[in-house]
């Protein structure tokens, strides 16, 4: 299990386990946390699972594929530590995993 | 205001509009009726990664269990909606049971279409629409083993690759000339017809079919090319909307239940969402529509709750939709038009293109095969109505950011 941290735009926290090989999209749903649609369910097909990794955690992820960059060069509000969460696979490497939820995710 | 919400039809649209409803504050019952066995589940990768055996079965579901007792609402699974009583405002259950409601949502979805042709209910024979369907299709998903496909839309071009991924030996059968015909512009098709083809499918277009046949422990197709023999068929020939309940109320039906672009039908009380209606549309050329996907399933439930809370917004989003089969990522936006001029932005050949679609010089959709910029912003360009030109689209020199 990895303790991720999910942070709400409002500030909001929450602090679920998540078994890896579960992406950081679905521990968000499943654990019923809001601020991420996952519109296409983990498709990288909507680019509504948007969120900002903490920085020190940046490079302990897998790096993004060229399609999870393109669609999030369309996304609103988009910063340097932004990915979509649906790309993230969870693996105990990510225990203590911070991430923050846009504004929106349109 | 609404003090019960009875929602019939457990599938994506239900989820989340029980999920609109109570993070928007909803304070009412909210009782959920569903024909299957499980809470609502993504239907998309059923025909993808859950045939493919890469996701499990409780990585489908759009929200866990607990997710409904938090939110308080009744489930009744299993079970099957039989009547609609308006006048008293109640809705009967097999078996006869009643429940009462304020406020009733139908979202009764879809079936597949069923095959018309002698032999096609012999055991062998199968659909894909629900995770019970796909269970029986796993085991069949041994190499070596002969799939015959009918049709070549969305969901037999999915199993294809699937099945040519496993090793099956695939023929696809289509009655049109073209693969995907309904859903992309010929170049699209073209494209999808030639990556199946290097796959190893066996892709028929044209072809008409007469009947299935019992060959030993396999089956024989007779279609207007001769015979193809399989150990298995798979029939993906589209579904129908589940208008019956709503029919027989007296609602409104054609080809859907027939709503406004607040997800209303014409019973102030009745709501309906999802594949089973039919909606304004002003993004089709005929002015309504009957749309068969997740987005609308979704955007037109966050419209009947807002609608449901006292703050209509009229619904009107761009359609939008996708495919994976192999490595290609389909994803669509908008809503083709046999009339639209094709302009095609990439070299198919590169595997990374889009055809999008004008409109009078108006960008109304867009086929994009590993393309999310010219998806994404083609998206952008069809709810602006804007114009670009042709050869503007076309100019892989331009980035697409720059088309606005």
């Amino acid at each position: 299990m990895a303790k991720i941290k999910y942070i709400e735009h409002n500030g909001k926290e929450h602090v679920v386990d998540v078994k890896p090989g579960m992406s950081v999209m679905e521990g968000a749903v499943k654990n019923l946390i809001p601020g991420i649609d996952a519109d296409c369910g983990g498709a990288c097909a909507c680019a509504t699972c948007h969120v900002y990794v903490g920085q020190e955690w940046l490079s302990k992820i897998e790096p993004m594929q060229e399609m999870e960059k393109t669609m999030l060069d369309f996304a609103e509000g988009v910063e340097g530590n932004s990915r979509l969460s649906c790309q993230i696979k969870v693996t105990d490497a990510l225990d203590g995993l911070t991430v923050k939820m846009p504004k929106s995710q349109h | 205001m609404t003090d019960s919400l009875l929602i019939v039809g457990a599938g994506q649209a239900a989820s989340q509009l029980i999920a609109s409803l109570r993070q928007d504050g909803f304070a009412g019952a909210i009782t959920l009726v569903g024909e299957e066995a499980y809470i609502p589940y993504q239907r998309p990768p059923l025909s993808k990664a859950f045939l493919a055996g890469e996701l499990a079965r409780e990585r489908l579901f759009i929200k866990p269990e607990e997710f409904y007792a938090e939110a308080k609402v009744t489930l009744h699974l299993n079970t099957r909606a039989t009547a609609i009583d308006r006048a008293r405002k109640v809705v009967t259950l097999e078996g006869g049971n009643e429940l009462g409601y304020t406020a009733l949502a139908l979202t009764t979805g879809s079936r597949v279409r069923k095959l018309p042709l002698p032999g096609a209910e012999l055991p062998g024979c199968y659909y894909l629409r629900g995770i019970a369907d796909v269970e029986l299709l796993q085991d069949k998903l041994k190499a070596g083993n002969r799939v015959a496909i009918i049709g070549a839309g969305y969901i037999g071009l999915e199993v294809a690759a699937v099945a040519a991924k496993h090793k099956l030996k695939v023929t696809v059968l289509e009655a049109l000339p073209r693969v995907m015909a309904r859903a992309a512009c010929t170049e699209l098709s073209a494209f999808y017809e030639e990556q199946h083809r290097k796959a190893g499918v066996d892709i028929r277009c044209n072809t008409k079919l007469e009947a299935i046949e019992k060959h030993g422990s396999a089956l024989a197709i007779k279609t207007s090319g001769g015979i193809v023999e399989a150990d298995f068929v798979l029939i993906g020939i589209g579904i129908v909307p589940n208008v019956e309940l709503a029919s027989a109320a007296g609602l409104k039906v054609d080809n859907g239940i027939v709503v406004d672009d607040h997800a209303r039908t014409q019973d102030p009380a009745i709501y309906s969402i999802g594949d089973c209606t039919n909606l304004p549309c002003t993004y089709s050329t005929t002015g309504r529509i009957r749309l068969e996907s997740v987005q609308n399933a979704i955007d037109q439930a966050k419209h009947a709750a807002l609608s449901l809370m006292g703050k209509p917004k009229a619904y009107n989003e761009v359609p939008w939709f996708w495919s994976d089969q192999y490595d290609l990522k389909l994803q669509i936006a908008g809503l083709g038009d046999p009339g639209d001029q094709i302009v095609l932005r990439g070299d198919p050949t590169s595997r990374s293109f889009a055809a999008f679609r004008l409109r009078g010089g108006v960008v109304a959709a867009v086929e994009a095969v590993n393309a999310a910029p010219e998806y994404m912003m083609g998206r952008r360009l069809i709810a602006a109505r804007a114009k670009v030109a042709p050869e503007r689209l076309a100019d892989k020199t331009i980035p697409m950011k720059d088309m606005a």
